[in-house]
């Protein structure tokens, strides 16, 4: 009975001689000569992302004077010059309340991840956001359903919700969010040889006990906590399948560099540790998302009500918007200030995703990412046009360079845009008077 | 003469006959009210709940690192959210990897000697890892686990076990399996039919020594607390206030009470302060780590340890510090007391209990500057649960523009109020936060702002004074500030908002913490031991005939 078992037997024991050897290279050869597809013929992937920045813009110093392709970036928008191209501005969209009120700081960002209003402050919203419609429909395909990253260092920070009682938890850490992503459990798609990893089979086999054990618990709660249950049991079953996934040789993934493993970042909320923090973050998401870990980002560089600090300013980036005077040309210096280095992030997460090739398009071009903030003109808590833009081309069905003149109409039509372009089969989006079914047709190819 | 004494003898009936009138309103006054009650609740464990559980039942060296999902603060506590708090796929895959790192730990060489009560025959050995799910089942599902269920965790560990040829590799994939099941992370209470009281329901035994446990100590239930569930003595009266007793003389409460003010103060704010700098120099990170643990310390201090008045703790002249606040105070700490706390005497005039603790002035503060608004505001909604209104959508800042040219915080805020729209709430926090003034935002004393001397006079609810003394003292006399702390204790221990079905028992409870001189302890005492505490609604039709279908199989 006590026979002695050891690693090799084991794994031919419980994979009854399944280890897949793959020679090497797998890089280039694995794709198709034009570099949308696999060499077999399955497509590549297409990624879907959100960037979060606060406070929204001094618009009057930041909007290019031309709608159109080859519009200009000026004022807090210049550091984005270098990506334009991959960039398209949304303006002039409008975001209503249908009649709720209007939570500063917290009902914009809602409506425009939602398509609806938040009822109370507490609530971030009835519907969920549509990043995780997008994941639901894309990210069942990698080992993460979504990686989320909050630059703040607060893991309060997140607006990828499946309700309000049900928020996805970012990583604050670019060391842990590497752990997770790259520490010992990561498998290299590109490694010559597979050996599908003993231990997920046992974990699947676990998970999958602890299910049918634990199911009897919904029998003895009130239907709101029967709802609760669900929830998890619909996460304990994806996190099943994705175990499942683990156990097959993962798709090749030329692009795939694993990165080298960042240091600690200090706490706190000074710009120059948010900013470190950030792009430490994206060095490792992008990554992640060449190594298809992920189909589903969520990226926050400021909250809503940004506490970003610089030394000598006595306030948060927040307050300022409140108090700092307008110079003769009609914009708060310093909030400008804030708003042009939360555009240097954005620039340089676009600029990371574009220098990742994928044949001849780059990890970009498969990309699209929704980034936009919370407040039309943060001094005045107005959300009519809060600011919005897109990067990357979705694998080529979104055009990029464009400056959009919404021209009032619903800014819900900008997210069944994202959605459908993201393969959700989603007709309508928003409620109330937000309730569209039109897209951004210059946009969607 | 005689008519005299008559008299005598009659004035004496009537004031006898009015004190024991008097008596028995007072002694009714105190008996306790019935208690509608809320839905059993089905909680989310919380962060400390979850390391403090690890930490007692597998050593306090083990490292717990996982990564919770946020839950919103509701009526002033963030814990009344973890009984609607659900779970996404990522909130999930944080737990399980935080289950493995966990069940690695447990059974490593270093601790497996320990927390292993058998040593295996083979890596297949069922008996021991029977006795081993067994007694950690025990503690982890707050329950003895059914024969089916000890069954199923011994047969994944085997399985494990036989594949990987190591007993205690088996031993810890089932028990992070354990350690992610709903049955550990949601902490689910079940009502049963009171045999005392026809009609209605009450928690069953386990669920109610898990709402007490988690109520005094923070923690799931202990050995002791779990046998009286086990027998159902813990039903019996006599032996619920024993076990209360125990509770309250253990060095645990200590833990329990740091989590209930933790919440209540919202200490996770103290945790992450930033200063400038520039403006406070000597508001060091290390200083921020330590902010929490004076206000934290200075609490079960004055309430626990010397069983003070709860309103003392808004007037007394007295902090604590260590070595590493010791020179914000210009008080010289020796080397020896580095991790030590010692008291410090603070001028009666500039100090107002935990109102002046430097945690709870620099945090309901700007980085660069004091705020008044945000500190009236944290007093009303922390101490008195007063509800003090979002501001307004529709402001226009640029009226307030030009106020950079204002010395100090006052002549900022006297042009605010100026706006109607601003003025209404603004007169509701700032009276009483400009009497904060004496401490920058840093939380450290001064007497000027920008070389302009400070006037610390403020109001409060019509009550005018001046400095830090005069609100500490206005703060402890309010009338709001007795049914307060209840009230919030009992949302904090049922799990659940309060409601308007609640308030003649809040009423009651209130009453008795004045009555016992508003001492934490016995407030706990009181609520623990009350009908009210475990008071359930009857369960959903449905689940009944569940449990009746099952009662038959």
């Amino acid at each position: 009975m006590s026979r002695r078992i050891d690693r090799r037997t084991v794994l031919r024991g419980v994979l009854q001689g399944a280890a897949i050897t793959v020679g090497i290279p797998m890089l280039e050869c694995f794709l198709d000569s034009s570099g949308t597809a696999l060499a077999d013929g399955a497509p590549l992937p297409i990624r879907f992302g959100t960037w979060f920045w606060g406070l929204g813009l001094n618009k009057t110093y930041s909007t290019p004077a031309t709608f159109g392709s080859g519009y200009e970036v000026v004022g807090e928008l210049e550091p984005l010059a270098p990506v334009k191209s991959h960039i398209n501005l949304f303006n002039n969209y409008l975001a209503t309340t249908d009649g709720r009120p209007n939570f500063v700081h917290h009902t914009g960002a809602v409506i425009l991840r939602c398509g609806e209003a938040p009822v109370d402050r507490l609530q971030v919203a009835d519907s969920e956001s549509l990043d995780v419609t997008i994941a639901d429909a894309i990210g069942g395909a990698s080992r993460f359903q979504s990686l989320d990253a909050a630059a703040t260092g607060n893991r309060n920070h997140s607006y990828s919700f499946r309700n309000a009682n049900a928020v996805n938890p970012p990583e604050i850490s670019p060391l842990e969010l590497y752990q997770r992503v790259f520490g010992a459990e990561f498998q290299d798609p590109n490694s010559p040889v597979f050996h599908p990893n003993p231990t997920l089979m046992l974990r699947q086999s676990v998970l999958s006990a602890v299910r049918e054990d634990s199911a009897r618990l919904q029998k003895s709660v009130s239907n709101a906590d029967k709802a609760r249950l669900d929830e998890y049991f619909t996460s304990l079953r994806s996190m099943e399948q994705r175990l499942a996934l683990q156990l097959q040789k993962p798709p090749p993934a030329p692009a795939c560099r694993v990165p080298k493993s960042p240091g600690e970042v200090a706490n706190g909320m000074d710009w120059e540790l948010v900013g470190k923090r950030h792009n430490l973050m994206t060095d490792i998401l992008v990554a992640a998302l060449a190594c298809n870990q992920t189909r589903v980002f969520n990226m926050v560089y400021s909250w809503s009500a940004a506490e970003t600090v610089k030394t000598g300013v006595p306030s948060t980036h927040h307050i300022l918007t409140h108090e700092e005077s307008r110079n003769d040309h009609g914009y708060q210096e310093t909030h400008a200030w804030f708003v042009h280095h939360a555009m240097e992030a954005w620039a340089y997460f676009v600029t990371a995703l574009a220098s990742v090739r994928e044949g001849d398009r780059t990890l970009l071009d498969n990309t699209l990412v929704f980034a936009h903030s919370e407040q039309d003109t943060a001094q005045f808590h107005s959300i009519d046009r809060i600011p919005m833009m897109t990067a990357g081309r979705a694998g080529g069905r979104i055009r990029s360079g464009i400056h959009l003149d919404g021209k009032d109409k619903v800014v819900t039509q900008v997210g069944l845009t994202l959605l459908q372009a993201m393969g959700a089969n989603v007709r309508q989006w928003g409620s109330g008077s937000m309730r569209t079914s039109e897209v951004v047709s210059d946009v969607l190819v | 003469m005689k008519r005299r004494r008559l008299l005598w003898s009659g004035v004496f009936v009537v004031v006898a006959l009015a004190a024991t009138v008097a008596g028995l309103r007072v002694r009714q006054n105190l008996i306790e009210p019935p208690m509608p009650g809320g839905p059993a609740t089905m909680r989310l464990i919380s962060a400390d709940q979850y390391a403090n559980t690890m930490h007692t039942l597998f050593g306090e060296d083990i490292d717990v690192r996982v990564n919770f999902p946020s839950l919103q603060r509701k009526q002033g506590l963030v814990s009344l959210s973890a009984s609607t708090a659900a779970m996404t796929s990522g909130a999930l895959e944080q737990f399980d990897r935080g289950a493995r790192a966990i069940a690695a730990q447990v059974l490593d060489e270093a601790h497996r000697p320990t927390l292993v009560p058998c040593t295996p025959r083979a890596a297949s050995d069922q008996e021991c890892a029977s006795k081993f799910f067994a007694r950690v089942g025990r503690f982890l599902y707050r329950r003895p686990l059914t024969a089916a269920e000890l069954q199923t965790y011994v047969a994944m560990a085997d399985k494990a076990a036989q594949s990987t040829g190591d007993f205690y590799a088996g031993l810890s994939f089932s028990l992070a399996g354990m350690l992610t099941s709903p049955e550990f992370l949601y902490i689910t209470e079940i009502a049963e039919p009171d045999p005392d009281r026809p009609g209605r329901y009450r928690l069953d035994a386990f669920s109610k020594a898990s709402r007490l446990s988690l109520f005094l100590w923070n923690a799931l239930p202990d050995d002791l607390l779990l046998t009286a569930a086990e027998t159902g003595r813990l039903h019996d009266r006599d032996e619920l206030e024993r076990q209360i007793e125990r509770m309250l003389a253990s060095p645990q409460l200590e833990l329990g009470v740091r989590a209930f003010f933790s919440d209540l103060l919202r200490i996770d704010d103290f945790k992450v302060l930033s200063k400038d700098p520039v403006i406070y120099p000597a508001f060091t990170y290390a200083v921020s780590q330590s902010v929490h643990e004076q206000t934290l310390r200075m609490i079960t201090r004055q309430l626990l340890l010397e069983r003070g008045d709860y309103r003392q703790l808004f007037t007394a002249h007295q902090t604590l510090i260590n070595r590493v606040l010791g020179p914000l105070y210009q008080v010289p700490v020796p080397a020896e007391a580095n991790d030590q706390w010692i008291a410090h005497e603070l001028k009666p005039d500039e100090s107002a209990g935990v109102l002046t603790t430097l945690g709870f002035l620099a945090s309901h503060s700007h980085p660069g500057r004091s705020s008044p608004t945000r500190r009236g505001m944290a007093i009303r909604e922390i101490f008195l649960c007063q509800k003090v209104p979002d501001p307004p959508p529709s402001v226009d800042f640029a009226k307030f523009e030009s106020l950079s040219g204002h010395k100090t915080a006052r002549d900022r805020l006297a042009a605010h109020s100026v706006d109607p729209v601003c003025g209404g709430c603004h007169k509701l926090t700032d009276p009483a936060g400009l009497a904060l003034e004496n401490f920058d935002g840093a939380g450290l004393f001064r007497t000027e702002e920008n070389k302009t001397a400070i006037d610390a006079r403020g109001a409060f609810d019509g009550k005018a004074f001046t400095g830090a003394a005069g609100l500490g003292k206005v703060v402890s006399e309010h009338p709001a500030l007795a049914s307060c702390l209840p009230t919030r204790l009992y949302a904090y221990g049922a799990g659940r908002e309060t409601a308007k079905p609640d308030r003649e028992w809040l009423a009651w409870i209130t009453r008795r913490f004045v009555a016992d001189d508003y001492r934490l302890p016995d407030l706990l005492r009181q609520i623990a031991a009350s009908d009210g505490f475990y008071a359930v609604s009857p369960p959903r039709a449905e689940v009944l005939t569940a449990a009746k279908a099952e009662d038959r199989t």
